[in-house]
C-alpha cells in the first residue's frame, strides 16, 4: 500500500496541531475541559458522602430549617454522640463485626484448600467444578430465600442427624452468607495459584515434603497477598448484606449494621425523623471500609478484575 | 533448582507419572471435599427444596393448614397474578436504565481516567468510595438528599432554577424510579468504570500510534480499535450488571418498603415469604425470578457466541 503517500499527507496538519497544543495557551486550552470533567466526576462520587458527614456534624435546628447551608456553622459531636451511646447501635456494629469475621475466615480456610487443589493439581472433573463455582458467583440469592427460611426453623437431616434451629441467630447469617463469599473466594484464589511458578514446589517435594506441608509452608505464604485482598472483599461483602439479615433475624439484640441503620431510631424525638443521628450512623459505619479500601486499593482492584474479568 | 527433579530413565518416569497423576486426582477431591459440601448444603440443596416448596402450599406458620402438594396451582396464581407482573415490569425497566446509564457514565470515566495524568492513583481510590460503601447506607444518604423539605437536591435544583419547586421524589410515582436508579447508578458506576478500565489498560499503545501515523482521527480510532478490543471486558460489565439489578432489593427495601407499585421482583417474593408467611407461593416467586435471570444469562451467552464468530 502507499504507506509513504498517506503519511506524508498526515504529518503535516498534526504537527501544526502538536504545536499549538504546546503553546502554553494551546496547553491551558485543551486541558482545561479534561480537568474539569476529572473535578465533575470526583464531586460526582464523593459529595453524598460529603452530605452525610455535613449533616451528621449540622445541630438539629440548622438541619430542618431552609433555606439549606452546605456548610455547618457551629458543628457538634452529639449527633455520633447519640448514635454510638444506644445500645442497640453498639450491638449491631459487633454482631456485624462477628458474622463478617466468621464468614471471612470459613471463606479463606476452606476457599485456600480448595484453590489449592483447583490451581496446582490435574485431575479429571477439575474444570466442572470451576464452573460450578464461576456459575455460584451469579446465583441469585433470592432464589433459596424460602428454602433457607424453613431449613433455618429446624429439621431432621436423616434420622438421626437433626439441623439446629438456626433461626433469629448469627449462625444463620454465617452458614447462609457462605453462600456468596466461598465460590468467589475459592475463584479469585485460585487465579493466584495459578499464578505461583512450579519451581518451588518441585523443589519442596524433592526435599520430601508432603503435598499438605508445600501447601501449609511453600504456597500459603506465597499467596498471603491474594488471602488479605479476598478476604476483605469477602468481608465488605458481607458487612453490607441485607436481604438475609433483614430476613432471618428478628429480635434487635441479633441485627447487624445494615439492618439497625435502616430501623434505626434516635432519641431526638417522636416527630421529627433523626436525620443527623442517621448521618452520623452511617459515618460511623463507612469510615472503617473507606479507610480499609484507600490502605488495600490497588490489591482490591487487582482481586476485582480477577474474580471478574477472568470469568 | 528444578534441575534436580528432571533426570530420570523415561520408562520409570511415565510409570511414576501416571501413579502420581493418580494420586493427585484422589487429593485433589479430597482436598475439595469440605468446598463441595458447603456448596452443596447452603446453595444446592436449598434450590432443590424451593423447587419442591413451589409445588406446596406450605405456610410458614405450620398448624393453619398441613401443607400438601398442589401441583401446578401455584404457577397458576402466578401467572394471572398481576401484582407479580408490575413488578417485573418495573424491575425490568430498572435494569434497562441503571445498565445503560452505568455503561455509558462508565465508558466516559474509564476513557478519561485512562489517558495518564498525575493523581491517576488518587483518582482510582475516590473511584472505590462509592463502591465500598453498603448499599443501605448509600440509599439513606440519598434518601435524605432526596428529603422534600430539607433536601440538597430540591435546593440544588430550585436555586439553579432546573426544578420549579421542590418535588417529593420517593412518593411520586413519576419520580420514584429515577429516584432508586440514581442511587444505583451513583454506586455502581465506577465499579462499571474500574472493570472497563481494566480492559483498556490491556490494549497496547502502538496500535493507537499506527493508527495515528496512518491519519485516522481520535473518533475513529475509538470506533475501530478501543470498542472492537473492549469488547470482552464491555460484556463482562453489562452480564454482571444486569443478573446485579434485576435482583435488585436493598435500594427499593429501603425507598418504598412493601408499598403497591414500587417493589422490586426481589421485595415482592421477601414480602411473600417474610412478611406474609406464604413460603409455597413464595417459593414459585423465586423460581419465576430464576428463570427470568436464567433467560437473560441465555441471551447474553448466545449473543456472545454469535458475535465471536
Amino acid at each position: 500500500m502507499s504507506t509513504a503517500e498517506t503519511t506524508a499527507g498526515a504529518v503535516r496538519p498534526s504537527s501544526r496541531a502538536v504545536r499549538l497544543r504546546r503553546s502554553p495557551v494551546g496547553r491551558l486550552f485543551t486541558k482545561l475541559p479534561f480537568w474539569l470533567l476529572i473535578l465533575v466526576i470526583i464531586i460526582y462520587a464523593l459529595f453524598p458522602f460529603y452530605w452525610a458527614l455535613r449533616s451528621a456534624f449540622t445541630p438539629d435546628p440548622e438541619l430542618f430549617s431552609t433555606p439549606i447551608q452546605y456548610f455547618p456553622s457551629h458543628p457538634t459531636w452529639k449527633h455520633f454522640d447519640d448514635a454510638l451511646s444506644s445500645s442497640f447501635f453498639r450491638h449491631a456494629l459487633l454482631n456485624s463485626t462477628i458474622v463478617a469475621g466468621a464468614v471471612t475466615l470459613i471463606s479463606l480456610a476452606i476457599g485456600s484448600v480448595a484453590a489449592y487443589a483447583l490451581g496446582r493439581f490435574r485431575f479429571r472433573g477439575r474444570s466442572f467444578v470451576l464452573y460450578l463455582m464461576l456459575s455460584m458467583t451469579i446465583f441469585p440469592q433470592i432464589a433459596i430465600l424460602g428454602a433457607l427460611y424453613t431449613m433455618f426453623s429446624g429439621f431432621h437431616i436423616v434420622w438421626f442427624l437433626h439441623f439446629p434451629k438456626l433461626y433469629d441467630t448469627l449462625w444463620a447469617l454465617i452458614f447462609s452468607y457462605l453462600i456468596f463469599t466461598l465460590p468467589f473466594t475459592i475463584w479469585v484464589l485460585t487465579s493466584f495459584m495459578r499464578a505461583l511458578p512450579a519451581d518451588l514446589e518441585e523443589a519442596a517435594y524433592v526435599d520430601g515434603a508432603t503435598p499438605l506441608q508445600v501447601f501449609w509452608k511453600v504456597l500459603l505464604p506465597l499467596i498471603a497477598p491474594g488471602l488479605v485482598t479476598t478476604g476483605l472483599l469477602a468481608f465488605i461483602a458481607a458487612w453490607n448484606e441485607y436481604l438475609y439479615a433483614v430476613s432471618f433475624i428478628q429480635s434487635p439484640g441479633h441485627y447487624t449494621v445494615p439492618v439497625a441503620i435502616v430501623s434505626f431510631v434516635g432519641k431526638t424525638s417522636a416527630f421529627q425523623i433523626p436525620w443527623g443521628t442517621w448521618m452520623a450512623a452511617t459515618v460511623i459505619v463507612t469510615l472503617p471500609l473507606i479507610a480499609a479500601t484507600l490502605i488495600l486499593q490497588r490489591r482490591i482492584l487487582a482481586g476485582l478484575t480477577a474474580g471478574a474479568v477472568k470469568g | 533448582m528444578s534441575t534436580v527433579a528432571t533426570p530420570a530413565p523415561v520408562p520409570k518416569r511415565r510409570r511414576r507419572r501416571t501413579k502420581l497423576q493418580r494420586r493427585q486426582t484422589r487429593l485433589g477431591w479430597l482436598l475439595l471435599v469440605p468446598a463441595l459440601a458447603v456448596v452443596a448444603f447452603v446453595a444446592i440443596y436449598p434450590l432443590g427444596k424451593s423447587v419442591y416448596q413451589s409445588f406446596t402450599n406450605q405456610e410458614f406458620l405450620a398448624g393453619l393448614e398441613p401443607t400438601k402438594w398442589v401441583g401446578l396451582d401455584n404457577y397458576r396464581t402466578l401467572w394471572h397474578d398481576t401484582i407479580f407482573r408490575d413488578t417485573v415490569v418495573l424491575t425490568i425497566k430498572f435494569t434497562a436504565i441503571t445498565v445503560s446509564f452505568e455503561f455509558v457514565l462508565g465508558l466516559i470515566i474509564a476513557l478519561v481516567v485512562n489517558s495518564s495524568f498525575k493523581g491517576r492513583g488518587v483518582m482510582r481510590a475516590v473511584m472505590l468510595v462509592p463502591w465500598a460503601i453498603p448499599t443501605v447506607v448509600a440509599a439513606k444518604m440519598w434518601q435524605w438528599m432526596l428529603d422534600d423539605t430539607y433536601g440538597v437536591i430540591n435546593d440544588m435544583g430550585v436555586r439553579t432554577h432546573i426544578l420549579s419547586h421542590p418535588h417529593a421524589w420517593l412518593s411520586e410515582p413519576a419520580t420514584q424510579l429515577a429516584a432508586v436508579s440514581a442511587v444505583d447508578i451513583w454506586k455502581t458506576t465506577p465499579f462499571v468504570a474500574l472493570l472497563l478500565l481494566a480492559g483498556l489498560q490491556v490494549i497496547p499503545n502502538d496500535l493507537y500510534e499506527a493508527a495515528s501515523v496512518d491519519g485516522a482521527n481520535k473518533l475513529q480510532q475509538f470506533w475501530r480499535i478501543t470498542l472492537p478490543l473492549l469488547r470482552p471486558a464491555i460484556l463482562v460489565a453489562l452480564i454482571f450488571r444486569t443478573l446485579d439489578a434485576l435482583r435488585v432489593f436493598d435500594v427499593f427495601s429501603v425507598f418504598f418498603g412493601n408499598r403497591l407499585g414500587a417493589q422490586s421482583m426481589a421485595v415482592y417474593a421477601q414480602g411473600t415469604i417474610v412478611q406474609d408467611g406464604h413460603v409455597g407461593y413464595g417459593a414459585t416467586v423465586c423460581v419465576a425470578i430464576f428463570l427470568i435471570i436464567s433467560l437473560f444469562v441465555v441471551i447474553y451467552v448466545t449473543f456472545m457466541r454469535v458475535t465471536e464468530e
